[in-house]
């Protein structure tokens, strides 16, 4: 499913967060989006996902404008990873990935045939389903993103929507994650701050600055010396991997 | 087929527990029934409730015919219903608020409550007992009202709303005790005190039949949002991303806790630590998910609830303690436990 946003505003109060953003997203595309801390990346994602409402412009996910979509029959089709949630509930990690499955059940639905193959096979595809039986607390960091990410696909989204997902991850699980959610068979937006992981597995970058698209397309055409230079403030090499084609940024220490 | 087998695990355990739970407690009414400065045997209120029924035309005597139907088992009724609407409204606020600690006495709602009740009681605006019930209704919406602007809506940690709910406790029993002392006389202090410990002295068969009408009607509305409520495990905007109107669910689900609260409150007083103490204990046995826990905090609460009434009646000579003291006693130390388990993990 493809995801189009239109000339996007949304702010607090008097302080403008997202600047008139427009991007298209392609079925099947996994689109990086990067920034400064305070680049509007979080709420820019909230808007596509539709948690929060632009105070103009427009996002339309798959041609349908997601304005006019209930909140339910939209995360049917959208669903939304967000930065490392917590809970103090001692739920199992089969009820987390359960709770994937509200959008698709009415109030007192028993559970279905559809319900139980979708919670097993996402628990398979974050290879968890050893671990369905036990406790959220005894998990670790980068499992419970693993489960977080298990409840989404539990949704059965044709859209995925990520929050640093890799957030407080040791590299191993980073890469993980990040190569999981590459091969994902559906169109997802990864907000990142690893400029290098973004450009290992996204298949284009979008550049947040003061809330507005300073840059868009591929990550060796994005991620430019000049572009770290004036958006993230850094001094940087860049080289191009020969075998993947993928830029890689070596930042300078001065 | 480990998950079919899983799920027909829980289900049966549910079962089991709302069987022994019921069984349990129409033991317990029956005891509460029987028990009391004049003991009445146990066969003998049975035959006095089926007598009242119409089912049978046994020969008892009309005082104790009398005390079984009018003040004891109508009292024991009242107790159940308390019991379970206040665990109830304990599990929905520690649900919505995602806070372990939450329920309507440690929010300041049954404090706003007892306000709204003193202000008729003392003050005299309106009479009788609907403007009572009123009163007590305008209270706990007053106190959800502060502690919903302390708090800040939904932006602010579980934390916050609890420091919220505390400021919320504080101010409004400042304000009955303000409201008793300058206002009232002596021994309408001394009432109005021992009415805000809680008490099932005055209660009577209307208490009982429009307090079965409110917590059924919210234990229906409740299991109906229990999925809704699950998806709040990992907060607000978890919840929205599942596809949960979250700002409807937590308007009507914060109305029906003002609701039971206040004709909880205006009936019987404030007792505390039931709504604490129940959610905790049910979610021990049935686990965390509400379409379980509703219906078993219901039962474990209006056991908890008789067997304290009973407590009460029993623990000093010719004296009833107030209930409110009784189930403090026994809520604090467990308070005392989520507390401590509550840190966070080293």
């Amino acid at each position: 499913m493809s995801v189009v946003a239109e000339n996007l505003h949304w702010g607090v109060k008097r302080k403008t967060i997202v600047t008139d953003v427009s991007l298209s997203v392609a079925p099947g595309e996994t689109l990086g989006l990067i920034g400064p801390n305070g680049s509007g990346k979080s709420s820019l994602l909230r808007l596509l996902a539709g948690l929060k409402r632009p105070l103009s412009g427009r996002v339309e996910i798959n041609g349908q404008d997601i304005a006019q979509v209930s909140r339910r029959a939209l995360s049917r089709q959208v669903a939304f990873v967000q930065q490392s949630a917590a809970t103090d509930t001692n739920v199992s990690v089969r009820d987390v990935v359960r709770l994937g499955r509200t959008p698709h059940r009415s109030a007192l639905a028993g559970w279905s045939e559809a319900d139980e193959t979708a919670v097993s096979t996402a628990l398979a595809r974050v290879d968890m389903t050893g671990h369905r039986a036990q406790a959220w607390q005894t998990l670790s960091g980068g499992e419970r993103q693993r489960v977080h990410i298990a409840r989404a696909l539990a949704q059965t989204p044709q859209v995925m929507f990520l929050d640093e997902p890799t957030n407080h991850l040791d590299i191993h699980h980073q890469i993980e994650i990040l190569r999981m959610v590459r091969d994902l068979d559906l169109t997802s937006v990864v907000a990142l701050h690893d400029l290098n992981l973004a450009a290992m597995f996204c298949d284009r970058i979008v550049v947040l600055d003061e809330g507005a698209v300073r840059a868009c397309g591929t990550p060796d055409a994005v991620l430019t010396r000049a572009l770290l230079r004036e958006v993230f403030r850094v001094a940087a090499d860049i080289t191009g991997l020969s075998d993947t084609g993928r830029p890689h940024i070596r930042f300078r220490p001065e | 087929m480990t998950a079919k087998a899983d799920r027909q695990g829980e289900a049966g355990r549910l079962a089991l527990v709302l069987f022994l739970s019921l069984l349990v407690l129409i033991l317990a009414v029956a005891a509460a029934t029987a028990i009391g400065d004049y003991s009445i045997a146990l066969g003998t209120v049975f035959l006095a409730v089926t007598n009242e029924l119409g089912l049978t035309g046994a020969d008892v005597a009309p005082i104790e015919q009398s005390v079984v139907w009018n003040l004891r088992l109508s009292r024991a009724l009242v107790a159940a219903l308390a019991g379970a609407g206040l665990a109830i409204c304990g599990a929905i606020l520690q649900a919505l608020l995602r806070n372990p600690l939450a329920e309507p006495f440690v929010l300041g709602v049954s404090a706003g409550a007892s306000t709204g009740a003193v202000c008729v009681i003392v003050l005299g605006i309106g009479a009788g007992s609907l403007s009572l019930s009123l009163g007590a209704f305008a209270g706990a919406f007053a106190a959800f009202a502060l502690v919903a602007l302390l708090s800040n809506g939904a932006t602010s940690g579980p934390n916050h709303t609890i420091l919220a709910g505390v400021a919320a406790s504080q101010l409004f029993n400042a304000l009955t005790s303000y409201i008793v002392t300058t206002s009232g006389n002596a021994q309408q202090a001394r009432d109005v005190m021992f009415w805000l410990l809680g008490s099932f002295g005055g209660v009577r068969w209307p208490d009982f039949q429009l307090l079965l009408l409110v917590v059924l009607l919210s234990l229906t509305i409740c299991i109906l949002m229990g999925r809704a409520l699950d998806a709040f495990t990992f907060g607000d905007e978890d919840a929205a991303a599942l596809g949960v109107p979250v700002g409807r669910i937590r308007l009507v689900l914060f109305g029906v806790t003002a609701l039971l609260t206040a004709t909880i409150v205006s009936m019987v007083g404030a007792i505390g630590f039931v709504g604490l103490v129940v959610p905790h204990a049910a979610r021990y046995v049935v686990g965390p998910l509400h379409l379980r826990l509703l219906p078993a905090c219901a039962v474990v609460g209006a056991v908890f609830m008789v067997i304290a009434d009973i407590v009460s009646r029993v623990v000093a000579a010719q004296q009833t303690v107030p209930i409110g003291v009784v189930t403090a006693l026994v809520g604090v130390p467990f308070f005392a436990i989520i507390l401590y388990r509550a840190r966070p993990q080293a």
